[in-house]
């Protein structure tokens, strides 16, 4: 043999060695849809927190001219509205219109009445959502008489108004900080106790495997919402409350599923030959239990946080959940609910909000568990 | 297996279209009414009922002693007549002889001494036994210092049977259209305990007996031949469906599944109104709908201040546009409606809106509140999409003039409770129906020993010209004059601060006939028929 | 297995226990009692309707009473319909709302069985994302949603269904309900189907019953399906409690009689003896449930033991 045969094993390049997690991301980061639906989630994240601030209406702003009214491209009032407002701005005055015009964006209305007209009224003009910057351009001498002007206060709803009055885009937005806040936090502290609960009982198995479970049996056998209940009334409406309520009955079926998981994974032939080596038994844990669980853990986490968010829009359903003025995704979703057939806008738009985000938190979930697959090395 | 439930569903399908639209129908002959009444009764004995939900059934199950027709008239019951002695005190009831029950047997004068008694037997534990408090001994007996055969009660003859007052009642006829002094057949009772209101056991002397109840799905009253005017009696059946989801409930009435319904989703209302039209019916009921404000507590122990914020508060807003008009801007406690009584309105009723709001930054500022330093305020109110929005809408109206307002929702049980247990709040979000066409029955919650005083409202002056009003009971028009007189003292000292008065609204299809509008809202199915 | 099973049937009664007189104690400390509405009592009024139920007995008595009287299958006449008794209203219920739970978990496992091998075979394409997407809209949207539309259009639009009633259980009005309550848990098996099927046909004795020429079907069914059944056995199993016990929203929106409304109403009005009813009810349900999970464990992955 000549010597190239011995020059190919100097030859070769030092191989770089590839840990589990850059494995892992590499993975993720050539799932298109999980990359897409990353992006998306971000951008959802930035419009909830942020986008309040730049829509030009508060959340809370009831606008009377305006309840249940539909979304539209263009601003209100309509030409047909200002009409109706008008005469119902005069109403409140108590007094009788004689005529109206509108002059660009300006309407000027003369008003008449048996005795002397007050002044004062053209607040009432101010007050409606319609007009603003109302004056009184003149008033006859025997006071009898007055013609006021206003502007028309040009407003866009972009998804329409709600049964109160408010407007829905900022609604939407703001209720998406509170769904996707107690989204997270009651998923990660389900999973988290879950995990821990579950893994360990699996593992270690036997009797602590038995109590352990019996203690879930008994959790599981109180109704969730006599459950609730009871952590409502005690610590009153607490926002913190709600996640925690949530997470702590999310919990029980996050450990079952683990638990199982971990029966079988013990009897892995990994498992016996760690064994044999004589690793810790939380090193075990560490670094082949939990690793081997999260592909079933991160699927179902995924299911989790939907479910957090139904049954926080559940609880709002009974009035338990989100406490006026502030609000979520559930609460706008069941109200509009209701209103399907007359308001369809009420239900359409928070509900594409939602799904939209669900089914990216679902893509991701998916990148995720197909990138830390162990197997498919 | 894949293939197996494959089959499965596609079996599932097919049999799903074919038995599409097959609803099960009644026999063709019967007239048949499908009533939505919003709630299940919470039991059908009249003397354990207390919501205007049982009173609908029970009013088509009994006869009391007098009735109401479809106009909440008064007209006989039981009785065919009656008098009344010089001094209002005694009332002699002439019992119908065709008057029988379901079973046969005679209705007699024995039969509502044996009711009455019963309902103040505290043994019975009846909610509405403050009803025939007026009844001479009826309290003592409630309260257990007396025996029931105390009451002044007595059958002088099978058909005759007196009443003896406490003082002189002229609103006693109409408390007696109440379900709780309807009569009950005493060897049913003795017979079978509480069996006795089950269907097919429970004997009753109406229009209707009781065919069937399934809890959450319907009751079946089917017509009674037995009734001295069965002759009259178009329907055969009547169906309560308990429509607590107002949504549904719409849609069934839409598709023709319910002939009436007795209430709508107050939001939806100009979108039903431009859909039913007709069918759609509103109108005023005797219901007022207030705050109860914590007289006993500073700051809100200060008349000024209580008037302060309730002329702050815009109704008229409220009622067009946090009730979409199924509410009426109310004034004074006592709602309109009851002839030859006029409500005392408060003095700022008529002034504008304007007006009234500058006069109470005036207020407010005098008493040290402005935007920048303002006064804090808790509205309590029970779970609910209209006492929210409302509660919401007060709360932006006061922000400007110095007043910060937090709301605290809890359900109706903890919310009703906190306030019976003289719980703590500022203000609290209160409604209440009149049990009988009379002022009385209004103004007596502000009454300082009443349990719906939730206001503590203790006005020495309002207790004597209450009690003035009760002594002059011989002289109704002087009478309605000092329960008015009563209620000036009432609002001017901004005792409870009332907002709205209440409507009916009713779904009606134009299929029916006899369903005709009231303050009380009250449709006997006796008068009602269907085509 | 069966020293396991008894082991198990004689831990649910200490359980069941412990379920009771949590739930008892917890329901009276709550504010509010059963008697509290619109209009007020009047001391003496409220006086007498407690004593009829027996409220103004000291709690431990109170307890004790109760207790006695479960031993004896009493449960008590239900505060707020006091017309039945607990028994009765469970009687009348509990057979509605597990006819139509069971008919939605059926046709969830089913379908959604269906749709998760269908995805799991068709790994990222076409096929896969659409049952992922569907599967997601389904789980996503809330059933207080899907039952209005399912109203709106098979009831108004299309003519096809009532809009709501039990109707003595004739086939049209459960269509709605069944279909309600199946769509998100068809969406959640499909998922779960399609993730565990993905892992099992990875395993190597897929591989090599691949490699030996069996048919996709054989495969699938005899070899695949039975390791990855087990994240879906215990989904099901507390899934099946929770749906056969009723559904408070698709049982309100349409009207159904059945019993998954006490379980919020009887919390809401403080009716402590159906709570109690319904807490008794629910316990036992899972306890059962979960039992038949953990053997159904055993039966399909040999490799559990319960030691």
């Amino acid at each position: 043999m000549t010597d190239a045969a011995l020059d190919t094993v100097g030859a070769a390049e030092p191989r770089q060695g590839r840990s589990l997690w850059d494995d892992a991301w590499a993975r993720l980061r050539a799932n298109k849809a999980a990359m897409a639906s990353l992006f998306f989630l971000a951008a959802m994240a930035i419009a909830c927190i942020a986008g309040p601030w730049l829509v030009p209406h508060t959340y809370t702003t009831i606008y009377g001219d305006y309840v249940r009214t539909p979304p539209s491209l263009s601003a209100y009032p309509k030409a047909d509205m200002v009409e109706t407002a008008l005469a119902e701005a005069v109403k409140r005055m108590r007094v009788d219109i004689k005529e109206w015009r509108q002059d660009g964006d300006r309407v000027f209305v003369t008003v008449e009445s048996g005795r002397e007209v007050d002044e004062r009224n053209v607040r009432y003009l101010d007050r409606s959502d319609t007009f603003g910057d109302a004056k009184v351009e003149s008033k006859s001498d025997d006071g009898r008489t007055m013609v006021l002007s206003a502007s028309i206060k040009q407003q866009y709803f972009l998804l329409g108004t709600d049964n109160v009055g408010r407007d829905l885009l900022s609604r939407t937005l703001m209720a998406g900080r509170i769904s996707l806040a107690i989204g997270l936090l009651a998923g990660v502290t389900a999973v988290v106790i879950g995990v821990i609960y579950g893994a360990t009982a699996g593992f270690i198995g036997g009797r602590t495997d038995e109590v352990m479970m019996r203690i879930v049996d008994v959790l599981y056998s109180l109704p969730f919402i006599f459950f609730v209940i009871m952590l409502v009334v005690f610590f009153g409406r607490n926002f913190v409350l709600m996640f925690l309520a949530v997470g702590a009955v999310l919990w029980l079926d996050m450990a079952r599923i683990v638990r199982g998981q971990a029966l079988s994974i013990r009897r892995q032939e990994y498992i016996q030959a760690a064994e044999a080596l004589g690793v810790t038994r939380s090193g075990i844990l560490i670094r082949h239990v939990v690793p081997n669980l999260l592909g079933p853990v991160v699927i179902y986490m995924t299911l989790l946080v939907p479910q957090v968010i139904i049954l926080e829009s559940f609880l709002s359903f009974l009035g338990l959940g989100v406490q006026e003025p502030m609000t979520s995704w559930g609460v706008l979703i069941s109200a509009g609910a209701k209103n399907i057939g007359s308001a369809n806008w009420l239900l359409l738009f928070p509900a594409i909000f939602l799904v939209s985000t669900l089914l990216a938190l679902n893509f991701v979930g998916d990148g995720l568990r197909d990138a830390l697959d162990p197997r498919d090395r | 297996m894949v293939l197996k439930s494959l089959l499965r569903a596609t079996v599932f399908a097919s049999s799903l279209m074919m038995a599409g639209g097959v609803f099960v129908s009644p026999a063709l002959s019967e007239v048949v009414y499908n009533r939505g009444n919003s709630a299940d009764p919470e039991s059908l004995d009249p003397h354990k009922t207390s919501t205007v939900y049982e009173a609908h059934i029970l009013r088509d199950l009994f006869e009391g002693l007098v009735m109401q027709d479809q106009n909440a008239d008064l007209i006989p019951g039981a009785a065919e007549s009656w008098t009344v002695s010089d001094d209002g005190l005694v009332y002699t009831f002439k019992l119908r002889a065709d008057a029988v029950w379901s079973d046969g047997s005679t209705v007699t004068a024995d039969d509502f001494v044996y009711a009455f008694r019963r309902l103040e037997d505290p043994a019975t534990g009846a909610e509405y036994a403050s009803m025939l408090y007026v009844v001479k001994n009826g309290e003592e007996v409630n309260t257990g210092k007396m025996k029931p055969e105390e009451l002044a009660v007595r059958a002088v003859d099978p058909t005759t049977f007196e009443v003896t007052l406490k003082a002189p009642t002229p609103y006693f006829l109409e408390m007696l259209t109440h379900q709780s002094s309807y009569p009950v057949n005493k060897a049913s009772i003795e017979k079978l305990g509480a069996d006795w209101i089950k269907p097919g056991n429970l004997v009753s002397n109406g229009a209707f007996t009781l065919a069937e109840f399934v809890p959450n799905d319907h009751i079946k009253l089917v017509k009674n031949p037995k009734f001295h005017d069965a002759a009259n009696v178009k329907l055969d059946v009547v169906n309560y469906f308990p429509t607590e989801d107002r949504s549904t409930a719409i849609k069934r009435f839409e598709a023709g599944e319910l002939d009436s319904n007795d209430d709508i989703p107050t939001e939806q209302l100009a979108d039903l109104k431009a859909k039913f039209g007709d069918q759609l019916r509103i109108g005023p009921y005797l219901g007022t709908y207030y705050y109860a404000i914590k007289m006993d507590k500073a700051p809100w122990d200060n008349v000024e201040l209580r008037n302060a914020v309730s002329m702050a508060i815009d109704r008229d807003f409220l009622a067009e546009k946090v009730w979409q008009n199924s509410m009426l801007p109310g004034y004074s406690m006592v709602p309109p409606g009851i002839e030859g009584y006029t409500p005392a309105l408060a003095s700022f009723a008529e002034e504008s809106q304007i007006d009234r709001e500058d006069k109470a930054k005036a207020i407010l500022e005098k008493l040290g509140y402005t935007p920048e330093k303002p006064l804090k305020m808790e509205i309590r109110y029970n779970t609910s999409e209209n006492h929210k929005n409302t509660a919401v809408a007060i709360q932006e109206q006061l922000k400007p003039l110095g007043i910060e307002v937090t709301m605290v929702n809890t359900d109706t049980k903890t919310h009703y409770g906190h306030l019976e247990q003289k719980g703590d709040f500022d203000v609290a979000r209160a409604g209440w129906i009149a049990d009988y066409k009379d002022p009385e029955s209004f103004l007596g919650i502000s009454r300082k020993a009443s349990g719906n005083n939730y206001s503590n409202y203790n006005s020495a002056k309002f207790e004597e010209l209450m009690d003035k009003a009760a002594a002059d009971g011989g002289k109704p028009e002087l009478r309605l004059k000092d329960m008015s007189e009563a209620e000036r003292v009432l609002i001017d000292d901004v005792g409870q601060i009332p907002l709205l008065y209440y409507s009916y609204k009713n779904l009606v299809s134009p299929k029916l006939t006899g369903f005709d509008e009231n303050v009380m809202d009250v449709h006997p199915s006796r008068f009602v028929s269907k085509q | 297995m069966v020293m396991y099973v008894l082991r198990r049937l004689l831990t649910a009664i200490p359980t069941l226990f412990v379920v009771v007189t949590l739930a008892f104690f917890l329901i009276r400390i709550a504010p509010g009692g059963p008697f509290n509405q619109e209009r007020g009592l009047s001391p003496e009024i409220r006086a007498n309707i407690e004593a009829q139920f027996g409220l103004d007995d000291p709690l431990w008595l109170q307890y004790v009473n109760y207790l006695n009287n479960l031993a004896h299958g009493n449960f008590g006449p239900s505060y707020n319909l006091p017309d039945f008794t607990v028994g009765e209203l469970f009687a009348t219920g509990l057979p509605i709302s597990v006819q139509l739970g069971a008919m939605a978990l059926t046709l969830a496992l089913l379908v959604g069985g269906m749709l998760g091998i269908v995805a799991a075979l068709k790994q990222n394409r076409w096929e896969d994302y659409a049952v992922i997407a569907t599967a997601t809209a389904g789980s996503t949207i809330p059933t207080f949603v899907i039952a209005p539309i399912i109203q709106l259009v098979f009831g108004l639009i299309w003519n096809l269904l009532p809009i709501g009633g039990w109707n003595d259980g004739a086939w049209p009005n459960k269509v709605g309900p069944v279909l309600t309550l199946a769509l998100p848990q068809i969406a959640i098996v499909a998922r779960l189907m399609r993730g565990s099927m993905i892992e099992a046909l990875r395993a190597h004795h897929i591989r090599t019953a691949r490699a030996l020429g069996l048919s996709d079907w054989s495969v699938i069914v005899k070899h695949a399906l039975r390791g990855a059944v087990l994240p879906i056995v215990s989904y099901a199993g507390p899934a099946a409690a929770a749906l056969l016990t009723g559904s408070v929203i698709v049982e309100t929106i349409f009207a159904i009689p059945g019993v998954g409304r006490y379980f919020v109403e009887a919390a809401l009005n403080r009716d402590y003896t159906l709570v109690m009813g319904t807490v008794v009810v629910i316990a036992i349900f899972t306890i059962v449930f979960n039992l038949i999970v953990d053997i159904l464990y055993a039966v399909v992955d040999p490799r559990v033991r319960y030691d």
